[in-house]
């Protein structure tokens, strides 16, 4: 199942859990995955019947040399708690060398999100290959988990406590 | 080019302060070649801004507008619009695209996003280096096409000086020694004996020591 979203794919799509009191942090992550590897492997995943946090949201990339600070720190902007890009293994890029490109700007962009107080650990990139959906499922996990450690993303705390404020006078 | 450099956020969340409107304009000069102050990197401080104030939990509107170049009077006019509406114009031009700003806006507050480094050039993918020093009085045909002026830590005209040192300099361990580059390309290049000649002082008067400079084409003018 996916969607289209500004001309790139979106798949797995979450629904808003409603209805909860105090609902636990279930943080939003969006993961930019290669069509070539992760994607696949995410597809894979799915094929296999593997378990994986639903708190992934997949861009579908033709490769992750498309990735560029602007869409990484865009994620962040929308609301994003965690980000990750996953790409081929080292050395099977499908266009040689996007995912080391990708491995740089993620690098980067965790500089700034370090300097602007966001925090870099909120960012990751990952390598598999398109075989790999169980490591797929793992990485989602991961990243969920330690996401959920580090707690909303200081972008979204405000508008999530006003949020709960509101859901608190409303009830 | 003009190669500058981006401040730290810190520096430029202090420049802005206070402002509920920000203009950040970018310039597509230099600063887009060398990717400091294009419309990308405009892209990426505004993304870093919003974010910024966002946590703060400060409202903010960052306007983002860039030209072609901030150094010329018809492209820095396109910004009027926007100027108007910001309390602050964030330049990531170089200090020329600044000042220029400033100097076409006589209201608008106008404040860098960058640090203005030196005149430079590629050198490979993601590095710069200097390699002019826009002293006004060129004399790269006696020196092989290497700078003394700016590529000498001294400046030395009839080099090198004591300190250099397998082919490094003094200074830093880092740096060529430009005397030891243009000993090297003279003779290769079979010009040795150029380098016999002593070479006079300079005359400074030419270059920044003459006051602030300006270059006037009669037939250009309108
Ligand atoms: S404003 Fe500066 S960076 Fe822009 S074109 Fe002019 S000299 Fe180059
Ligand atoms: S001699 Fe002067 S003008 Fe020529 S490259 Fe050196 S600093 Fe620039």
């Amino acid at each position: 199942m996916y969607s289209v979203r500004n001309g790139v794919r979106v798949m797995g799509e979450v629904k808003e859990e409603a209805g909860a009191a105090q609902p636990a942090f279930e943080p939003k992550i969006v993961a930019f995955a290669c069509y070539y590897c992760a994607y696949s492997a995410a597809d894979l995943a799915g094929s296999m019947r593997l378990q994986y946090p639903p708190n992934i949201r997949i861009v579908e990339l033709p490769c992750t040399g498309k990735v560029n600070p602007q869409m990484l720190l865009k994620a962040f902007e929308e609301g994003a708690d965690g980000v990750y890009v996953a790409g081929c293994m080292e050395g099977d890029c499908h266009f040689l060398r996007g995912n080391l490109r990708a491995k740089r700007r993620v690098k980067y962009v965790k500089g700034l999100l370090d300097e602007i107080g966001v925090g870099g650990e909120r960012l990751e990139m990952f390598n598999l290959s398109s075989s790999m959906g169980p490591r797929f499922a793992q990485i989602a996990r991961e990243m969920t988990e330690r996401i959920k450690a580090l707690g909303p993303s200081p972008v979204n705390r405000k508008a999530r406590a006003s949020a709960a404020d509101e859901d608190a006078a409303g009830g | 080019m003009i190669v500058a450099e981006r401040k730290p956020l810190e520096e430029i969340l202090r420049l802005i302060d206070g402002a509920k409107t920000v203009l950040l304009t970018g310039c597509g000069g230099c600063v887009t070649v060398h990717m400091a102050g294009g419309e990308k990197e405009v892209e990426v401080l505004a993304s870093l801004l919003r974010l910024h104030y966002k946590k703060e939990d400060k409202p903010i509107k960052i306007l983002t507008q860039t030209v072609t170049r901030q150094c010329e009077p018809e492209y820095v006019r396109e910004l009027a619009d926007n100027v108007d509406k910001a309390a602050v114009v964030l330049s990531m031009g170089c200090g020329v695209g600044v000042q220029f700003i400033a100097e076409n806006f006589p209201k608008a507050w106008v404040v860098p996003a960058l640090n203005t480094k030196f005149a430079g050039a590629t050198l490979e993918a993601g590095v710069w280096a200097e390699r002019c020093g826009l002293c006004g009085e060129c004399i790269l045909y006696k020196t092989g096409g290497i700078c003394p002026v700016i590529r000498c830590s001294k400046s030395l005209l009839n080099g090198p000086c004591g300190g250099s040192q397998n082919g490094k300099c003094e200074v830093d361990p880092e740096i060529d020694c430009a005397w030891q580059l243009i000993h090297d390309r003279m003779k290769d290049l079979g010009k040795l004996d150029l380098l016999l000649e002593i070479e006079p002082p300079k005359d400074w008067s030419k270059a920044r020591d003459g006051g602030p400079r300006k270059v006037m084409r009669e037939d250009m003018r309108f």
